[in-house]
């Protein structure tokens, strides 16, 4: 296999793996950028997977999975924004309760209906969302580099993946070119000055975690019914977390975080395909390196040796109104 | 009326108010268990008598217990000092090599309470410089604790899995484990300690590190309420402003603050790789940190506090084991749940009652009963 090949391989792997980081990333970019750190992305992403899993599972129906996915996921953002915003408890400690929940959760009730040890059961064909193929991409096949590149790292993906790229620009609009995304910044650096502007805080706050349970359903929706076709016990398996490290990596903005997410994937894809292989100089490199990567990159640039990552300023604290 | 500043007597702020939120927790457990069709009642009689009905179900219920402690009072620490250590499943992941280095290169040596001391640093010691990354970047450059404490715990994942699978593995296993310790290298099991009480500790691995942990819950004590260095802990913990007009060194306090959380996690290594399998084993936390954030919160970062609430989750640990033994529809995840449960009712959602228990509390105290 010559050395294009495998690079078009992995680039195509690369993306899969990159979607559910980039909805993912996209969701705590709105929490975040309203002043809510979200720890609890994990478990948002995980209940969305069981929730799409099994009405994808009793209907047959992909798209209703996806709303199922969406809705779940919605939910449990609801209560976070219950606790963190309502009760002003800490963002962070609820983040963390929504994890274990949606951890122990659906292991419990997916094996209490599916008794397969919390897996859920396959779902059909017709409950997917399957790879499409994209026109002319057969024909394009054979024209040198652009062919193959267009036919297996653009084309072939499932609807969820070209919505996902959708979202960016769509969440940049939202963020920079709206009045909503401009209220969601401003309180999430001021918020007594969103307050003083008659606008309540505590609204904004929950519309920005309406929009991260929206995207963290796609990312539940596209692990649980697009790259596989079951749920499976803790399946986000720390995703949530590595796409977290993402959107500190691109510095809370959403271009960036499409990079990051697009980075995270490759050295993911990257450390699948050098499984057991040596470079040619180095030797054989552990995988464990690249598994460890996007965190140690992250960690070098909070240290601020890759510019400097500037949080939300009012991010982690719950606004009071009478101060 | 605001109610937030209203102060309240110490039994319904450490006493009621935990417990009520407790209730609720265990509330809606309860209803996830109806809602999968088992009796909720049936289900926390056979957790309780699984966890404490016999001497093995109190043993390992100890053993728990032990664990919980000490990731307990590292996240307590470092919650005074007004951090927010999520790393404590790394520390004491990187503990464990501490722990696990010590016991192969002394066990064939020594007996075990020659070894115990120096395990005891050595996990200490790698507890706390897997916390000195974080810690720096906190104090120095300003990165917030809990995101780079996040990310440790996945490069100490990585890097214990590289040390088990090419390190430490014994040549010629498939299983990703150190050797297994002699003698010299293992705590020895309180045995005496159930059968003081007229208990068979039969198969439970409760050891000696239960007893390190039960010093380190005093230790943690007079250092919060009893030393200049507490002192200065707290007070940059409750105001950060106040702290600087004082001449407290903010970067100095959160190493100092940092290194302790995470040598205390790191302790939480003894009790499993040598109390209980005498090897290192991998991913042998088992969520025990994330716990800690319970057991802490609960506990109202108080040692005695975190001993009660280490212990119910002790009882949550063995007796949700038990549980699912004989209620096959509750999988032991069930537990996850109820952690996430205490978690949210008692943590994040801590105030929600405190403005009604206010109002109770003051109708009460101006009623000519309460003695106005």
């Amino acid at each position: 296999m010559d050395y294009f090949e495998v690079f078009i391989s992995i680039l195509g792997s690369a993306i899969r793996l990159s979607i559910p980081l980039l909805f993912t990333a996209l969701a705590g970019l709105f929490s975040e950028r309203a002043g809510i750190f979200d720890i609890g992305l994990e478990g948002k992403m995980l209940v969305s997977a069981f929730a799409s899993a099994c009405v994808a599972y009793y209907t047959g129906n992909a798209w209703a999975g996806l709303g199922a996915g969406i809705v779940t996921a919605i939910l449990f953002s609801m209560l976070h924004g219950f606790a963190s915003i309502t009760n002003r408890g800490n963002q962070i400690v609820s983040g963390v309760a929504l994890n274990f929940i949606a951890a122990g959760l659906t292991i419990v009730l997916g094996q209490a209906w599916f008794s397969q040890g919390g897996r859920t059961g396959q779902v059909p064909a017709s409950g997917r969302f399957s790879s499409i193929t994209l026109p002319g991409a057969d024909m394009m096949r054979e024209v040198p580099i652009i062919g193959p590149l267009y036919a297996n790292v653009i084309s072939g993906h499932n609807i969820l993946t070209y919505i996902a790229f959708l979202m960016v620009p769509l969440s940049w609009w939202i963020l920079y070119r709206t009045r909503f995304g401009l209220r969601l910044r401003a309180v999430g650096e001021n918020p007594g000055a969103v307050d003083t502007a008659g606008i309540s805080v505590s609204w904004l706050r929950y519309r920005a975690l309406i929009v991260t349970g929206f995207l963290a359903g796609f990312a539940g929706t596209y692990l649980a019914i697009a790259q596989s076709a079951a749920f499976i016990n803790n399946m986000s398996a720390g995703k949530g977390y590595i796409a977290l490290a993402a959107l500190i990596f691109a510095k809370w903005k959403p271009v960036p975080v499409m990079f990051a997410c697009l980075l995270f994937g490759f050295l993911d894809a990257f450390a699948n395909f050098m499984q057991g292989k040596s470079l040619p100089l180095i030797g054989e490199v552990p995988v464990q390196i690249f598994q460890a990567l996007p965190y140690i990159l992250t960690c070098v640039l909070l240290a601020g040796f890759i510019g400097i990552a500037r949080p939300p300023k009012a991010g982690g604290v719950p606004y009071t109104k009478e101060r | 009326m605001s109610t937030a500043s209203v102060p309240l007597p110490g039994w319904i702020n450490y006493g009621v108010i935990p417990l009520i939120n407790l209730a609720l927790a265990f509330f809606f457990s309860g209803i996830v268990v109806w809602a999968i069709g088992e009796n909720p009642f049936e289900a926390l009689q056979l957790l309780l008598v699984g966890a404490l009905g016999r001497g093995e179900g109190i043993g390992f219920t100890l053993f728990y217990t032990t664990s919980f402690i000490f990731t307990g009072l590292s996240v307590a620490v470092a919650i005074h000092s007004g951090l927010f250590n999520i790393g404590s499943e790394g520390q004491a992941y990187l503990g464990g090599l501490g722990a696990a280095l010590v016991a192969l290169s002394l066990d064939a040596y020594v007996p075990w309470y020659v070894t115990m001391p120096f395990a005891v640093i050595g996990a200490a010691l790698f507890g706390a410089a897997c916390a000195a990354i974080p810690a720096w970047l906190q104090a120095k450059r300003g990165s917030h604790v809990v995101i780079t404490t996040i990310m440790f715990n996945f490069i100490v994942s990585s890097l214990m899995n590289y040390v088990l699978v090419h390190m430490l593995i014994v040549p010629g296993k498939m299983a990703p484990e150190s050797r297994t310790f002699l003698p010299g290298g293992q705590l020895p099991k309180l045995d005496w300690l159930i059968a003081m009480f007229g208990g068979k500790l039969g198969a439970a691995p409760l050891n000696f590190s239960f007893l390190i942990a039960l010093i380190m819950c005093f230790l943690v004590w007079v250092l919060i309420w009893r030393t200049k260095l507490g002192y200065e802990m707290r007070t940059l913990g409750i105001s950060p402003s106040a702290a600087s007009y004082a001449g407290i060194g903010y970067s100095k306090i959160v190493m100092i603050t940092m290194l302790i959380s995470g040598g205390l996690a790191g302790m939480m290594a003894l009790n499993p790789v040598m109390g209980a399998s005498a090897r290192l084993q991998i991913e042998f936390v088992g969520g025990a940190g994330f716990v800690g954030i319970a057991v802490s919160l609960m506990g109202r970062n108080h040692p005695a506090g975190i001993v009660l609430s280490a212990l119910l989750f002790g009882i949550l640990y063995q007796g949700g084991a038990e549980l699912s033994f004989d209620m096959p529809a509750i999988t032991r995840d069930m537990i996850v749940v109820i952690q996430g449960m205490v978690i949210l009712f008692a943590g994040a959602l801590e105030y929600m009652l405190r403005p009604a228990i206010v109002r109770a509390y003051q109708q009460f105290a101006r009623s000519p009963a309460g003695g106005r």
